[in-house]
Protein backbone atom coordinates (compact mmCIF):
# COMPACT_ATOMS: atom_id res chain seq x y z
CA UNK A 1 0.00 0.00 0.00
CA UNK A 2 0.92 3.87 -0.41
CA UNK A 3 3.28 4.71 1.71
CA UNK A 4 2.70 8.92 1.03
CA UNK A 5 -0.78 10.61 0.90
CA UNK A 6 -2.19 13.40 -0.57
CA UNK A 7 -3.57 16.01 1.50
CA UNK A 8 -5.11 19.11 1.49
CA UNK A 9 -5.53 21.78 4.39
CA UNK A 10 -6.23 24.81 5.36
CA UNK A 11 -2.72 26.67 7.57
CA UNK A 12 -3.08 30.05 8.57
CA UNK A 13 -5.90 30.88 6.17
CA UNK A 14 -4.16 29.25 3.07
CA UNK A 15 -4.93 26.16 1.33
CA UNK A 16 -2.07 23.90 0.68
CA UNK A 17 -1.62 20.66 -1.09
CA UNK A 18 1.14 18.46 -0.62
CA UNK A 19 1.95 15.08 -1.48
CA UNK A 20 3.66 14.11 2.18
CA UNK A 21 4.91 10.79 3.91
CA UNK A 22 2.34 9.09 6.15
CA UNK A 23 5.22 9.08 8.61
CA UNK A 24 5.40 11.96 8.97
CA UNK A 25 3.85 14.22 11.81
CA UNK A 26 2.17 17.40 11.47
CA UNK A 27 4.68 19.75 13.37
CA UNK A 28 7.65 18.58 10.79
CA UNK A 29 5.37 19.28 8.09
CA UNK A 30 4.98 22.86 9.07
CA UNK A 31 8.35 23.35 9.61
CA UNK A 32 10.47 21.17 6.68
CA UNK A 33 7.64 21.69 3.90
CA UNK A 34 5.51 24.94 4.71
CA UNK A 35 9.14 26.76 6.50
CA UNK A 36 6.99 27.41 9.27
CA UNK A 37 9.31 27.16 11.78
CA UNK A 38 7.78 29.15 14.98
CA UNK A 39 6.06 25.84 16.27
CA UNK A 40 9.10 24.26 18.39
CA UNK A 41 10.15 20.46 18.64
CA UNK A 42 11.08 19.34 21.92
CA UNK A 43 10.88 15.58 22.98
CA UNK A 44 9.36 14.31 19.96
CA UNK A 45 6.59 12.17 22.00
CA UNK A 46 3.85 14.19 23.94
CA UNK A 47 5.29 14.82 27.26
CA UNK A 48 7.15 18.68 26.49
CA UNK A 49 4.47 20.85 25.00
CA UNK A 50 6.62 22.85 22.43
CA UNK A 51 4.82 21.63 19.32
CA UNK A 52 1.10 22.79 20.19
CA UNK A 53 -0.69 24.15 17.22
CA UNK A 54 -4.64 24.79 16.81
CA UNK A 55 -6.60 22.50 14.20
CA UNK A 56 -9.95 23.05 13.80
CA UNK A 57 -10.09 25.60 16.73
CA UNK A 58 -8.76 22.79 19.21
CA UNK A 59 -5.16 22.82 20.55
CA UNK A 60 -2.88 20.00 19.78
CA UNK A 61 0.40 18.33 19.88
CA UNK A 62 1.71 18.39 16.76
CA UNK A 63 4.32 15.47 17.35
CA UNK A 64 1.24 13.65 18.41
CA UNK A 65 -0.98 13.86 14.66
CA UNK A 66 0.09 12.56 11.26
CA UNK A 67 -0.01 15.47 8.50
CA UNK A 68 -2.14 13.14 7.02
CA UNK A 69 -4.79 13.40 9.89
CA UNK A 70 -4.77 17.19 9.05
CA UNK A 71 -5.89 16.46 5.67
CA UNK A 72 -9.08 18.63 5.31
CA UNK A 73 -8.63 20.39 8.89
CA UNK A 74 -8.33 24.40 9.35
CA UNK A 75 -4.30 24.59 10.99
CA UNK A 76 -3.25 27.42 12.77
CA UNK A 77 0.32 28.12 14.14
CA UNK A 78 1.85 30.46 16.29
CA UNK A 79 3.03 32.70 12.98
CA UNK A 80 -0.77 33.28 11.56
CA UNK A 81 -2.39 34.03 15.05
CA UNK A 82 0.98 36.31 15.72
CA UNK A 83 0.18 37.83 12.23
CA UNK A 84 -3.58 38.34 12.91
CA UNK A 85 -2.96 40.29 16.35
CA UNK A 86 -4.82 37.32 17.67
CA UNK A 87 -2.19 37.08 20.08
CA UNK A 88 -0.85 40.78 20.92
CA UNK A 89 -2.23 41.08 24.33
CA UNK A 90 -0.73 38.27 25.65
CA UNK A 91 2.87 38.68 23.78
CA UNK A 92 3.03 41.97 25.35
CA UNK A 93 2.47 40.79 28.87
CA UNK A 94 4.88 37.93 28.14
CA UNK A 95 7.48 40.95 27.29
CA UNK A 96 6.86 43.09 30.00
CA UNK A 97 6.85 40.49 32.71
CA UNK A 98 9.72 38.58 31.50
CA UNK A 99 7.97 35.59 31.10
CA UNK A 100 10.17 33.95 28.68
CA UNK A 101 14.01 33.40 28.32
CA UNK A 102 15.23 31.72 25.85
CA UNK A 103 11.75 31.59 23.98
CA UNK A 104 11.43 28.32 22.81
CA UNK A 105 8.59 27.26 24.76
CA UNK A 106 6.61 30.37 24.01
CA UNK A 107 4.92 30.12 21.02
CA UNK A 108 3.04 27.16 22.27
CA UNK A 109 2.98 28.44 25.70
CA UNK A 110 0.97 31.03 23.84
CA UNK A 111 -1.28 28.88 21.91
CA UNK A 112 -2.36 27.40 25.17
CA UNK A 113 -2.84 30.58 26.93
CA UNK A 114 -5.00 31.59 24.40
CA UNK A 115 -7.28 28.30 24.39
CA UNK A 116 -7.86 29.19 28.54
CA UNK A 117 -8.43 32.52 27.60
CA UNK A 118 -11.19 31.61 25.12
CA UNK A 119 -12.66 28.91 27.05
CA UNK A 120 -12.60 30.19 30.77
CA UNK A 121 -11.64 33.66 30.49
CA UNK A 122 -12.85 34.27 34.40
CA UNK A 123 -10.01 31.42 35.42
CA UNK A 124 -8.05 30.88 38.68
CA UNK A 125 -4.40 31.34 39.10
CA UNK A 126 -4.32 27.64 40.42
CA UNK A 127 -6.34 26.74 36.82
CA UNK A 128 -4.34 28.94 34.62
CA UNK A 129 -1.43 26.14 36.11
CA UNK A 130 -3.50 23.36 35.12
CA UNK A 131 -4.23 24.26 31.87
CA UNK A 132 -0.44 25.19 31.40
CA UNK A 133 0.92 22.11 32.88
CA UNK A 134 1.29 20.34 29.90
CA UNK A 135 3.62 22.94 28.65
CA UNK A 136 7.34 22.74 29.75
CA UNK A 137 9.55 25.63 30.42
CA UNK A 138 12.98 25.10 31.49
CA UNK A 139 14.05 28.80 31.98
CA UNK A 140 11.46 30.96 34.10
CA UNK A 141 10.08 28.78 36.56
CA UNK A 142 6.48 29.64 35.46
CA UNK A 143 5.84 31.80 37.82
CA UNK A 144 5.87 35.16 35.35
CA UNK A 145 4.52 33.34 33.11
CA UNK A 146 1.26 32.60 35.07
CA UNK A 147 1.65 36.02 36.12
CA UNK A 148 1.37 37.20 32.55
CA UNK A 149 -2.02 34.89 31.43
CA UNK A 150 -3.38 36.01 34.63
CA UNK A 151 -2.69 40.16 34.24
CA UNK A 152 -4.63 39.61 30.20
CA UNK A 153 -7.17 37.37 31.90
CA UNK A 154 -8.15 39.99 34.65
CA UNK A 155 -6.83 42.84 33.88
CA UNK A 156 -4.57 43.19 36.60
CA UNK A 157 -1.42 45.24 36.11
CA UNK B 1 12.59 10.43 17.00
CA UNK B 2 10.67 10.23 13.91
CA UNK B 3 7.94 6.98 13.37
CA UNK B 4 9.27 4.59 10.97
CA UNK B 5 7.84 4.14 7.47
CA UNK B 6 4.19 2.61 7.40
CA UNK B 7 1.22 2.99 5.16
CA UNK B 8 -2.41 4.69 5.75
CA UNK B 9 -5.64 4.05 4.98
CA UNK B 10 -8.68 6.08 6.47
CA UNK B 11 -11.42 3.74 5.87
CA UNK B 12 -14.91 5.31 5.33
CA UNK B 13 -17.02 2.07 6.77
CA UNK B 14 -16.49 -0.12 9.51
CA UNK B 15 -16.97 -2.81 6.88
CA UNK B 16 -14.17 -1.43 5.14
CA UNK B 17 -11.81 -0.98 8.43
CA UNK B 18 -12.30 -4.45 9.07
CA UNK B 19 -10.70 -5.34 5.80
CA UNK B 20 -7.91 -3.09 6.20
CA UNK B 21 -7.54 -4.62 9.66
CA UNK B 22 -6.65 -8.18 8.55
CA UNK B 23 -3.71 -7.12 6.77
CA UNK B 24 -0.73 -8.00 7.80
CA UNK B 25 0.88 -5.80 10.45
CA UNK B 26 -2.19 -3.24 10.41
CA UNK B 27 -2.87 -1.67 13.28
CA UNK B 28 -5.73 0.98 14.08
CA UNK B 29 -4.86 4.65 14.83
CA UNK B 30 -7.70 6.68 16.57
CA UNK B 31 -6.72 9.35 19.26
CA UNK B 32 -3.08 8.06 18.81
CA UNK B 33 -1.77 10.18 21.77
CA UNK B 34 -0.43 6.77 23.33
CA UNK B 35 0.37 5.06 19.24
CA UNK B 36 2.14 8.25 18.06
CA UNK B 37 4.66 8.43 20.88
CA UNK B 38 5.25 4.42 20.76
CA UNK B 39 5.95 4.87 16.86
CA UNK B 40 8.33 8.24 17.21
CA UNK B 41 9.77 6.12 19.68
CA UNK B 42 10.05 3.15 17.57
CA UNK B 43 8.74 0.56 19.94
CA UNK B 44 6.16 -0.29 17.42
CA UNK B 45 6.36 -0.49 13.46
CA UNK B 46 3.44 -1.37 11.86
CA UNK B 47 2.83 -1.67 8.49
CA UNK B 48 -0.38 -0.47 7.82
CA UNK B 49 -2.53 2.06 9.62
CA UNK B 50 -6.00 2.67 9.61
CA UNK B 51 -7.20 5.63 10.84
CA UNK B 52 -10.58 5.01 12.13
CA UNK B 53 -11.32 8.64 12.90
CA UNK B 54 -13.88 8.78 10.11
CA UNK B 55 -16.20 6.19 11.35
CA UNK B 56 -19.10 8.36 12.94
CA UNK B 57 -21.07 5.36 14.35
CA UNK B 58 -18.23 5.12 16.93
CA UNK B 59 -18.53 9.08 18.25
CA UNK B 60 -20.71 9.84 21.18
CA UNK B 61 -21.89 10.07 24.13
CA UNK B 62 -25.83 8.68 24.82
CA UNK B 63 -28.50 7.70 27.85
CA UNK B 64 -30.50 4.92 27.64
CA UNK B 65 -32.70 3.30 29.85
CA UNK B 66 -30.08 4.03 32.95
CA UNK B 67 -27.12 3.25 30.60
CA UNK B 68 -24.37 5.61 29.39
CA UNK B 69 -22.95 4.62 26.31
CA UNK B 70 -19.94 6.24 25.46
CA UNK B 71 -18.53 6.03 21.52
CA UNK B 72 -14.79 4.69 21.06
CA UNK B 73 -14.20 7.73 19.43
CA UNK B 74 -15.58 10.40 22.38
CA UNK B 75 -12.45 12.29 23.14
CA UNK B 76 -11.53 12.85 26.60
CA UNK B 77 -12.22 16.48 25.99
CA UNK B 78 -15.73 15.81 24.89
CA UNK B 79 -16.28 14.01 28.35
CA UNK B 80 -14.84 16.69 30.17
CA UNK B 81 -17.49 18.49 28.78
CA UNK B 82 -20.44 16.21 28.54
CA UNK B 83 -23.62 17.14 30.76
CA UNK B 84 -24.29 13.39 30.55
CA UNK B 85 -21.27 12.27 32.24
CA UNK B 86 -21.05 15.05 34.71
CA UNK B 87 -24.66 14.13 36.05
CA UNK B 88 -24.30 10.00 35.54
CA UNK B 89 -20.89 9.17 35.70
CA UNK B 90 -19.51 11.62 38.06
CA UNK B 91 -16.50 8.89 38.73
CA UNK B 92 -15.41 9.11 35.00
CA UNK B 93 -15.96 13.16 35.15
CA UNK B 94 -13.31 13.45 37.97
CA UNK B 95 -10.98 10.76 36.40
CA UNK B 96 -11.26 12.84 32.56
CA UNK B 97 -9.65 15.43 34.60
CA UNK B 98 -6.64 13.79 35.65
CA UNK B 99 -5.96 12.55 31.65
CA UNK B 100 -2.84 14.27 30.50
CA UNK B 101 -3.27 17.42 29.63
CA UNK B 102 -5.50 20.26 27.57
CA UNK B 103 -4.16 19.73 24.37
CA UNK B 104 -3.84 15.94 24.48
CA UNK B 105 -7.19 15.63 26.03
CA UNK B 106 -8.75 17.04 22.56
CA UNK B 107 -7.55 13.71 20.61
CA UNK B 108 -7.23 11.17 22.73
CA UNK B 109 -9.80 8.86 22.79
CA UNK B 110 -11.61 6.13 25.44
CA UNK B 111 -11.60 3.85 23.29
CA UNK B 112 -8.29 4.27 22.80
CA UNK B 113 -7.00 4.10 26.43
CA UNK B 114 -9.39 0.73 27.18
CA UNK B 115 -7.64 -1.06 23.83
CA UNK B 116 -4.57 0.15 25.35
CA UNK B 117 -4.97 -1.12 28.63
CA UNK B 118 -2.15 0.85 30.23
CA UNK B 119 -2.14 -0.14 33.30
CA UNK B 120 -1.79 3.21 35.05
CA UNK B 121 -4.76 4.78 33.09
CA UNK B 122 -8.08 6.08 34.96
CA UNK B 123 -10.89 4.68 32.36
CA UNK B 124 -9.87 1.09 32.90
CA UNK B 125 -9.58 1.13 36.17
CA UNK B 126 -13.18 3.44 36.68
CA UNK B 127 -15.06 1.34 33.71
CA UNK B 128 -14.13 -1.62 36.10
CA UNK B 129 -15.33 -0.10 39.35
CA UNK B 130 -18.28 0.51 37.73
CA UNK B 131 -18.64 -3.11 36.23
CA UNK B 132 -19.14 -1.37 33.14
CA UNK B 133 -18.99 -3.56 29.49
CA UNK B 134 -16.96 -3.15 26.70
CA UNK B 135 -18.73 -3.47 23.49
CA UNK B 136 -16.45 -4.92 21.03
CA UNK B 137 -16.83 -5.25 16.81
CA UNK B 138 -15.05 -6.84 14.33
CA UNK B 139 -15.66 -8.34 11.06
CA UNK B 140 -17.45 -11.54 12.12
CA UNK B 141 -19.23 -9.67 14.39
CA UNK B 142 -20.18 -8.10 17.56
CA UNK B 143 -19.63 -9.12 21.55
CA UNK B 144 -19.92 -7.36 24.91
CA UNK B 145 -17.04 -8.08 27.43
CA UNK B 146 -17.47 -7.18 31.00
CA UNK B 147 -14.69 -5.08 32.18
CA UNK B 148 -13.14 -7.66 34.60
CA UNK B 149 -12.45 -10.32 31.63
CA UNK B 150 -11.24 -7.23 29.22
CA UNK B 151 -8.49 -6.32 31.13
CA UNK B 152 -6.00 -9.65 30.89
CA UNK B 153 -2.16 -8.26 31.72
CA UNK B 154 -0.04 -5.67 30.98
CA UNK B 155 -1.40 -3.99 27.20
CA UNK B 156 -3.30 -7.34 26.86
CA UNK B 157 -6.95 -6.91 26.94
CA UNK B 158 -9.84 -9.64 25.68
CA UNK B 159 -9.79 -7.78 22.09
CA UNK B 160 -8.72 -10.42 19.04
CA UNK B 161 -6.69 -9.40 15.95
CA UNK B 162 -8.66 -7.35 14.01
CA UNK B 163 -10.83 -6.24 16.54
CA UNK B 164 -12.38 -2.56 17.55
CA UNK B 165 -12.91 -1.67 20.50
CA UNK B 166 -16.54 0.14 19.52
CA UNK B 167 -18.33 1.09 22.34
CA UNK B 168 -17.92 1.43 26.60
CA UNK B 169 -21.23 0.90 28.46
CA UNK B 170 -21.63 1.96 32.15
CA UNK B 171 -24.60 1.78 34.51
CA UNK B 172 -25.78 5.48 35.37
CA UNK B 173 -25.07 5.97 39.22
CA UNK B 174 -27.91 6.14 41.61
CA UNK B 175 -28.58 8.56 43.59
CA UNK B 176 -27.72 6.67 46.86
CA UNK B 177 -24.49 4.98 45.35
CA UNK B 178 -21.44 6.78 45.97
CA UNK B 179 -18.10 7.04 43.84
CA UNK B 180 -14.61 8.57 44.81
CA UNK B 181 -11.67 9.08 42.08
CA UNK B 182 -8.12 9.92 43.54
CA UNK B 183 -5.07 9.81 42.01
CA UNK B 184 -1.08 10.74 42.75
CA UNK B 185 0.67 11.90 40.27
CA UNK B 186 4.39 13.80 40.03
CA UNK B 187 2.60 16.56 37.73
CA UNK B 188 -0.83 17.16 37.13
CA UNK B 189 -1.93 15.26 34.26
CA UNK B 190 1.30 12.66 34.17
CA UNK B 191 1.54 9.00 34.98
CA UNK B 192 -0.35 7.95 38.51
CA UNK B 193 2.07 6.87 40.37
CA UNK B 194 -1.36 5.08 42.17
CA UNK B 195 -4.51 5.72 42.05
CA UNK B 196 -8.11 4.53 43.13
CA UNK B 197 -11.21 4.68 41.22
CA UNK B 198 -14.07 3.60 44.10
CA UNK B 199 -17.96 2.50 44.14
CA UNK B 200 -19.82 1.49 46.83
CA UNK B 201 -23.68 0.54 46.17
CA UNK B 202 -26.72 1.66 48.05
CA UNK B 203 -26.25 -1.79 50.21
CA UNK B 204 -22.86 -0.21 51.08
CA UNK B 205 -21.03 -3.20 48.77
CA UNK B 206 -17.59 -1.70 47.63
CA UNK B 207 -15.60 -2.03 44.43
CA UNK B 208 -12.31 -0.44 45.02
CA UNK B 209 -10.56 -0.28 41.69
CA UNK B 210 -6.54 0.69 41.62
CA UNK B 211 -4.49 1.61 38.67
CA UNK B 212 -0.23 1.75 38.23
CA UNK B 213 -1.09 -1.06 41.04
CA UNK B 214 0.13 -4.26 39.23
CA UNK B 215 -0.39 -5.32 35.61
CA UNK B 216 -3.64 -4.23 35.18
CA UNK B 217 -6.33 -2.48 37.25
CA UNK B 218 -6.69 -4.54 40.39
CA UNK B 219 -9.60 -4.83 42.28
CA UNK B 220 -8.73 -4.63 46.28
CA UNK B 221 -11.25 -7.48 47.17
CA UNK B 222 -9.98 -8.06 50.73
CA UNK B 223 -10.09 -4.37 51.46
CA UNK B 224 -13.63 -3.94 49.87
CA UNK B 225 -15.15 -6.30 52.57
CA UNK B 226 -13.47 -4.71 55.56
CA UNK B 227 -16.05 -3.73 58.73
CA UNK B 228 -13.73 -0.60 58.81
CA UNK B 229 -10.68 1.62 57.84
CA UNK B 230 -7.99 -0.12 59.85
CA UNK B 231 -8.97 -3.16 58.43
CA UNK B 232 -9.47 -2.41 55.06
CA UNK B 233 -5.69 -1.00 54.81
CA UNK B 234 -4.60 -4.50 56.50
CA UNK B 235 -6.30 -5.81 53.47
CA UNK B 236 -4.13 -4.28 51.17
CA UNK B 237 -0.96 -5.78 51.77
CA UNK B 238 -2.79 -9.22 50.76
CA UNK B 239 -4.83 -7.51 47.75
CA UNK B 240 -2.18 -5.34 46.20
CA UNK B 241 1.41 -6.14 44.96
CA UNK B 242 2.35 -3.16 43.17
CA UNK B 243 5.42 -3.47 41.26
CA UNK B 244 7.71 -0.37 41.48
CA UNK B 245 8.74 2.04 38.70
CA UNK B 246 11.98 4.12 38.34
CA UNK B 247 11.14 6.58 41.36
CA UNK B 248 8.72 4.46 44.13
CA UNK B 249 9.35 1.09 45.62
CA UNK B 250 6.50 -1.39 45.91
CA UNK B 251 6.27 -0.66 49.77
CA UNK B 252 6.19 3.14 48.67
CA UNK B 253 3.25 2.65 46.52
CA UNK B 254 1.29 0.51 49.00
CA UNK B 255 1.76 2.96 51.36
CA UNK B 256 0.21 5.43 49.24
CA UNK B 257 -2.40 2.89 48.20
CA UNK B 258 -3.55 3.21 52.12
CA UNK B 259 -3.26 6.96 52.11
CA UNK B 260 -5.69 7.12 48.73
CA UNK B 261 -8.03 4.31 50.99
CA UNK B 262 -8.11 6.60 54.25
CA UNK B 263 -9.02 9.63 52.09
CA UNK B 264 -11.53 7.87 50.10
CA UNK B 265 -13.13 6.19 53.22
CA UNK B 266 -15.52 8.64 54.41
CA UNK B 267 -16.92 9.86 51.13
CA UNK B 268 -17.67 6.08 50.63
CA UNK B 269 -18.94 5.17 53.90
CA UNK B 270 -21.04 8.57 54.34
CA UNK B 271 -24.84 8.04 54.25
CA UNK B 272 -26.89 10.66 52.38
Amino acid sequence: MDRSVEIELTVNGSEVRRRVEARQHLVDFLREELGLTGSHIGCEHGVCGACTVRVNGEIVRGCLMLAAQASGCRVETIEGLSDSGELAALQKAFHERNALQCGFCTPAMLLAARDLQLKNPKASRDEIRAHLSGNYCRCTGYQAIVDAVEEVLHGKG
Amino acid sequence: MKAPSFAYAKPRSLAEAFDLLERPGAKALAGGQSLIPSLNMRLSSPELLVDINGLEELRGISLERGVVRIGALTSHAEIERSEVIRKHLPLLAEAVRHVAHPAIRNRGTIGGSLALADPAAEYPACVLAMQGVIFVRGGRGARRIAAQDFFRGLFETGLEPGELVAAVEVTAQLKDERTAFLELARRHGDYAIIGLAAFASSSGARRLAYFGAGDRPVLALGAALARDLEAAKRALDRDLRPPADLYHSSATKLHLAKVLLERAWIGLSKSS
